[in-house]
């Protein structure tokens, strides 16, 4: 069998619209050096790396390659995995199977996006099958409208709700020193933010951002010998859909369930909503933080409105959401998924600072992409 | 450490203008890879699918190929790179405990790509790109940089292609087979010095599929004749800029095939090793590579062809299936170097099979001028 994996560093960028001071490799090396430090160790303790981004975004074709000067990769293994909007995850989750092979001791996950460089928009576009569904399906924002308005239908959840949860996050980023929007904001005030597709208003949904997350795996041993408290990883898991949009489910998120669902019998969940002390979901729009939670088996179908109405995910709820402020604070987009994994460990290891989770003793991360992927880890502070 | 067995391979044939979608490739491919492993997809826990953006040319290229890859409901991954890289992660999955049998699969269609574009989006976007480098004229670079460095000719790059096109004669699968003379070869169009058109590997369309497994199910689903041990692996990265490196100097395949012995056990890789696979994207190429594989010293790999060592009859037979030289499907390369591998171990190569091999190694390359390796030891 595997080897135990445990998180011991994380890094990244302070992360921004246009970080025009940084080019991509210095927004690398920004994260690598801070998770070294982070993790108290120098490049030379590094085994391997894995790195990830989306490569119509920012146009360089072999980024494992092009990014050794910012990893510190030369004359190291290195190779590049990506998945669209979960690649973070998919990052995180290459670093994990590396060390739980026992092929390597210590293994740097890097995720990174220049999204000031790129249009976005128009390179998601492309995701698409190109005849059938490019038109109609094109980009980020129409397919989470169309799957919230049909919830909104189904069980009468409202634009309120998911504004609710828009100033959720959006407030606890002030507390984020890393994240890209640091504003207060109301209910009323996501209410009357422009409308971008309906339901889905500005103050719902994530911005584009510049920036960069390195997170440090080891092995049983070497964890507890480099690290006071590791965040463990109890498992990691992943569940694809069908490849074209037209085929999905749209009340609820088939995918976000299967993933969970085996992700808690693997980590030996049973109550999700009483035995997790703390999340950092891949929101990409407040809507997905009312309807996904249903997919999350915190509730039954249909009632997550009411959940998020007691405020049970508040900072100061049952089961606190985002303390980093999530995705609708800061997107640079192959690092967000990695920043969900980063910021889940900080949580554990009680590095959070003033968004830590008093006595999180067990944290889910999660990531959002491609035709409704979703990627799930469970961290822990117990060994798994 | 439990092993890791390869029980099943499908490749297309290679071949330029395929009509069939990316989809149509990975289907095939997989179906058929599973029908050689001789179980189905409901044995399958996770995929790796190996494919890039770029040669797409859209956007998270493997959710073109998702369904197509038996992945609906399963863990998937994505490498983008050679798939001998994909490959590595595939058995990684399997060791860490999680899984038990994996898909890896890789597609490619050069025809429907911009090879200069492309590859021109490998170098820094500052500098480089703009003298307008991409794959060939960087690789001239590095053959000329080889040629002062060591001696060695342009005839002796000739004698490779002349050796791996004459071996595609015995692959129904390969693009080029070809019964060619170094004179040919020293004829044809220069695309940049020292680099001629039969120097240079094609634009080529294919999939191939491989079915990992771990021991406990190899042992149940397979016979002991279709199972090939994953016995070694290294892989390792030079530095990013061609000005950083010594373009001649191939220190991180030393590296990355330092581990994969070590881990297979090879002391003398010429002796313990059959047949290999290795990743002529270019002649010049494959001159360097047996160099840095340690199968003879620093600049003596042209010496090494010339006496016939890497013939099909020769003492380590060197791409026996006709090479990258005689089809070049980028990312699925390196796949199909392992699954060539795994035919001639098995004893089912046809025509090309290398008489009673017992230890192959095959090898891919990511990024330009071969930055970065990944090296194989396949093994009975």
């Amino acid at each position: 069998m595997g080897k135990r994996v445990g998180i011991i560093g994380v890094g990244q960028t302070h992360h921004a619209a246009k970080r025009l001071d940084a080019s991509g490799v210095e927004l690398i090396a920004e994260a690598v050096t801070r998770a070294l430090d982070d993790a108290q160790l120098t490049i030379n303790d590094i085994d391997a790396f894995v790195i990830g981004n989306m490569d119509h975004f920012e146009n360089i074709n072999y980024v494992d390659m092009w990014a050794a000067d910012g990893l510190g990769s030369c004359m190291k293994p290195v190779f590049k995995v990506t998945t669209g909007g979960t690649t973070g995850t998919t990052v995180g989750a290459c670093g994990f199977y590396h060390v739980a092979s026992g092929l390597f001791d210590v293994v740097m996950a890097v995720g990174w996006e220049k999204n000031s460089e790129s249009d976005t928009q128009a390179a998601i576009s492309t995701c698409a099958n190109p005849t059938l569904e490019r038109d109609s399906f094109a980009g980020a924002i129409g397919p989470l409208a169309t799957e919230y308005s049909m919830y909104m239908k189904a069980y009468g959840a409202t634009e309120e709700d998911a504004a609710r949860v828009a100033a959720r996050d959006r407030n606890n980023a002030c507390n984020n020193p890393y994240a890209h929007i640091r504003q207060h904001v109301t209910v009323e005030e996501v209410l009357a933010s422009p409308m971008l597709s309906y339901p889905i208003k500005f103050l719902d949904m994530c911005p584009r951002s510049d920036g960069a997350c390195a997170v440090i795996f080891a092995v049983e041993e070497k964890a507890k010998k480099l690290c006071p408290k590791p965040a463990w990883v109890h498992c990691s898991v992943v569940r694809h859909d069908y490849t074209h949009f037209g085929d999905l489910e749209w009340t609820w998120m088939p995918t976000l369930e299967r993933a969970t669902k085996e992700a808690y019998r693997l980590a030996g969940i049973h109550d999700p909503l009483k035995e997790l002390d703390v999340c950092e979901l891949y929101l990409p729009a407040s809507t997905c933080g009312v309807k996904w939670m249903d997919s999350c088996w915190f509730c039954d179908k249909g009632e997550a409105p009411q959940l998020i109405r007691k405020g049970v995910f508040e900072m100061d709820g049952e089961l606190p959401i985002n303390p980093s402020g999530g995705v609708i604070s800061c997107n640079p987009i192959g690092a967000t998924a990695l920043i969900r994994v980063g910021e889940a460990a900080w949580q554990i290891m009680g590095r959070a600072g003033a968004r830590q989770v008093e006595g999180a003793k067990k944290a889910m991360a999660t990531g959002f992409g491609g035709c409704s992927w979703s990627d799930v880890f469970i961290l822990g502070a117990d060994l798994p | 450490m439990e092993r890791v067995a390869i029980i099943g391979v499908a490749q297309t044939k290679y071949e330029q203008n395929k009509p069939d979608t990316f989809a149509e490739l990975i289907y095939d491919v997989v179906s058929r890879a599973l029908e050689d492993a001789g179980i189905s997809i409901k044995e399958v826990d996770n995929v790796v699918s190996v494919s890039s953006d770029f040669w797409d040319g859209r956007t998270i290229s493997s959710m073109a190929i998702s369904d197509a890859s038996g992945a609906f409901g399963k863990d998937i991954t994505t490498v983008e790179g050679d798939g001998t890289f994909g490959a590595l992660y595939g058995m990684m999955r399997i060791l860490s405990g999680s899984f038990g049998c994996t898909v890896v699969c890789a597609h490619h269609k050069g025809s429907e790509s911009n090879m200069r574009g492309i590859t021109n989006t490998a170098f820094d976007p500052l500098v480089e790109r703009r003298l307008g480098l991409d794959a060939i004229n960087s690789a001239a670079l590095q053959a000329r940089r080889y040629m002062d460095k060591w001696g060695v000719w342009e005839e002796q790059f000739a004698a490779v292609s002349v050796k791996n096109h004459g071996n595609a004669l015995r692959n129904p699968l390969a693009m080029l087979p070809m019964q060619i003379s170094v004179d040919d070869v020293m004829a044809s169009r220069k695309l940049a010095d020292p680099l001629k058109l039969l120097d240079c590997s094609p634009v080529t369309d294919g999939a191939c599929a491989l079915i990992l497994a771990a021991e406990r199910h190899a042992k149940k689903w397979t016979t002991n004749k279709k199972r090939v041990w994953m016995k070694g692996v290294g892989h390792c990265s030079d530095a990013f800029r061609l000005g950083d490196r010594d373009l001649a100097d191939t220190r991180a395949l030393k590296q990355a095939a330092k581990k994969a012995y070590a881990m297979a056990g090879i002391a003398d890789p010429v002796k313990q090793i059959d047949v290999a696979e290795v990743y002529d994207a270019f002649s010049y190429m494959e001159l360097m590579w047996l160099e840095g594989l340690g199968f003879c010293e620093d600049g003596m790999g042209a010496e090494f062809v010339e006496r016939g060592h890497a013939d099909f009859e020769g003492k380590l037979p060197v791409n026996p299936s006709g090479g990258r030289l005689s089809a070049h499907p980028v990312q699925v390369a390196g796949l199909a170097a392992m699954a060539e591998c795994v035919l001639q171990l098995r004893g089912e190569a046809g025509e090309r099979q290398v008489d009673g091999a017992e230890t192959a190694l095959a090898h891919g390359i990511n990024g330009m001028c071969g930055q970065s390796h990944c090296v194989w030891i396949l093994g009975k």
